[in-house]
C-alpha cells in the first residue's frame, strides 16, 4: 500500500488516507488479511505527521475495514469484499459522460452534478 | 485537564515604538506538531522566542511543559530546543567538531543519535560546515537540536530557502522524531503545503494578534465556501462569516460552521487551507484599517 497526499485539495490528510485504503480494498489492491504499513513506514514513505496516520487507522478500524492486532500491526479484516471491478457500472458511467459532453455540458458542471447526486443519496438515506 | 506543551495567556510584547504581540492567548496540546503562520512582521518569531524563553513578555502569562516559573530557568531551557531561522553553526568547524562543541554546551546530549542522524543524511563528519549545501546545513542544525532530546522543539522557519528534496528530507527527519513519541513541536512557516503535510495544529497570526488557533482537521472540516450574490443568505444558523467578496450578482464568502455539519450544508464548497488562512488574514487587515 503506497499512500500519497494532495496538499491542495482542502480534504483533511487523515481523510485522504482513509479514502485511499477504501479504494485499494474495493479495487482489489488490498485483500482481506493484508497488512497495512506501520506508522513509521508511512512516515518513511511520504512526508506526513505520524498522528495523522494513527488517526486514519483508527477511523478505518471504526469503519470495520481494518483491525489492529496488538504487537503485530494493522490488517484488513477478513470479511471485507474486495476485487470487484464494477465493469458494467463503469462503462455505463463512461457512456453517460460521453452523452453529456455531446450535449455541450462542461466538466465543471458535470462534477457539480456528480457531487449533487452523491449528496442526494446521503440526504434521503435516513 | 488537557496537558499543554505551551500556553500563552493574554501575552503582549511591546518594543519602544510598537507592539510585536497584542493580547495573544493560545494553548497547544502536548504531542502535537503546531504551525504558526502569518505575514512577515505578524509576530511569529517574537511568539516563538517567548515560548522558547529567549525573551520575556511585557504582559501576560507563559506556561511551558506545565511549568510557569521564570522563562529563562535552566531546567526549563534544557527541556526546550530552539532553532533560529539563521540556523547558526560555526562555519569553520568540521561537522564532528560541531557535534563535539554541542556535547560540551548542552546539559543533556545524545551523541549516538546526533551521529546516526548525520550519517543517515549522507553527511560526512569530516566535512566543513561552510562546504555544506543549504539543505545539509539545515539538517545538521536540526540534528544538533534533536540530539538534545527536548520535550518541546521550537523551529523558526526550519524549511525556508531549501530546495524541494532538502525540504522533504528535513521534514521527514522531524516526523521520524515525532513518531518516536514524547516530543511536541511548534514551527513557523510560510509554506501552507508543509502545514497540511506535517502539522496537526494551526495558529494564524496577523498584526500581532492570534486570529485563529485550533486543531488542523477541525479547521478544515468546519469551514465552507458559499457562492452567491450579496443578498443571498442561505447559510445555516450558527454560521459565522469570516471574510468574503460579494457583488450584486456573484460572490464567494468563507463561513465557519458549527460541527457536525448537516448533509444539506455540504453543498458548500470545501476551501483549501490557503483560502482559509487568507480569509482570516484579510479580515484582520480590514479590522486594523477601520
Amino acid at each position: 500500500m503506497i499512500f500519497r497526499l494532495d496538499l491542495r485539495s482542502g480534504v483533511a490528510p487523515y481523510r485522504q488516507l482513509v479514502v485511499q485504503v477504501l479504494a485499494a480494498v474495493e479495487q482489489g489492491r488490498l485483500h482481506p488479511g493484508d497488512q497495512l504499513p506501520s506508522v513509521r513506514e508511512v512516515v518513511g514513505q511520504i512526508t506526513i505527521n505520524p498522528n495523522t496516520v494513527h488517526r486514519a487507522y483508527r477511523e478505518l478500524e471504526h469503519l470495520g475495514v481494518v483491525e489492529g492486532r496488538a504487537g503485530l500491526g494493522t490488517f484488513v479484516c477478513a470479511h471485507v469484499r474486495s476485487g470487484e471491478d464494477w465493469g458494467d457500472l463503469r462503462s455505463s458511467l463512461q457512456r453517460w459522460v460521453r452523452e453529456a459532453r455531446d450535449h455541450g455540458i462542461t466538466d465543471a458542471t458535470l462534477e457539480e452534478m456528480w457531487r449533487s447526486a452523491l449528496r442526494h443519496r446521503e440526504v434521503t438515506r435516513d | 485537564m488537557t496537558d499543554f506543551a505551551v500556553q500563552l495567556t493574554h501575552v503582549t510584547k511591546s518594543y519602544r515604538r510598537r507592539d510585536a504581540l497584542r493580547d495573544c492567548t493560545v494553548a497547544i496540546p502536548r504531542g502535537r506538531v503546531a504551525a504558526v503562520v502569518g505575514s512577515n512582521g505578524a509576530g511569529k518569531s517574537t511568539m516563538l522566542r517567548i515560548m522558547a524563553g529567549l525573551t520575556s513578555p511585557t504582559a501576560g502569562e507563559v506556561a511551558v511543559l506545565g511549568e510557569d516559573g521564570p522563562a529563562q530557568s535552566a531546567p526549563r531551557l534544557s527541556r526546550v530546543g530552539y532553532l533560529d531561522q539563521e540556523r547558526p553553526l560555526y562555519r569553520g568547524f568540521r561537522v564532528a567538531e560541531m557535534l563535539r562543541a554541542a556535547t560540551h554546551t548542552n546539559q543533556h546530549w545524545n551523541d549516538d543519535l546526533a551521529r546516526e542522524h548525520v550519517r543517515s543524511l549522507g553527511i560526512g563528519l569530516e566535512q566543513r560546515i561552510r562546504d555544506l549545501s543549504g539543505g545539509q546545513h539545515a539538517q545538521v542544525a536540526l540534528s544538533i537540536c534533536l540530539a538534545r532530546e527536548p520535550e518541546l522543539l521550537i523551529l523558526d522557519e526550519p524549511a525556508a530557502a531549501l530546495d524541494p528534496a532538502a525540504r522533504h528530507d528535513l521534514l521527514q527527519l522531524l516526523m521520524q522524531q515525532v513518531s518516536g513519541g514524547g516530543v511536541s513541536v511548534v514551527l513557523s512557516t510560510h509554506a501552507l503545503d508543509d502545514v497540511v503535510a506535517v502539522c496537526d495544529y494551526l495558529v494564524v497570526m496577523a498584526h500581532g494578534r492570534v486570529v485563529l488557533a485550533d486543531d488542523l482537521d477541525y479547521i478544515l472540516h468546519s469551514h465552507r465556501l458559499v457562492r452567491g450574490p450579496a443578498n443571498d443568505h442561505r447559510w445555516p444558523e450558527g454560521a459565522v462569516v469570516i471574510h468574503g467578496q460579494r457583488g450584486a450578482r456573484d460572490g464567494v464568502v468563507l463561513l465557519r460552521l458549527e460541527l457536525p455539519v448537516a448533509p444539506d450544508e455540504c453543498s458548500f464548497e470545501e476551501p483549501t487551507l490557503d483560502e482559509i488562512v487568507l480569509a482570516y488574514m484579510r479580515q484582520s487587515a480590514l479590522e486594523v484599517a477601520s
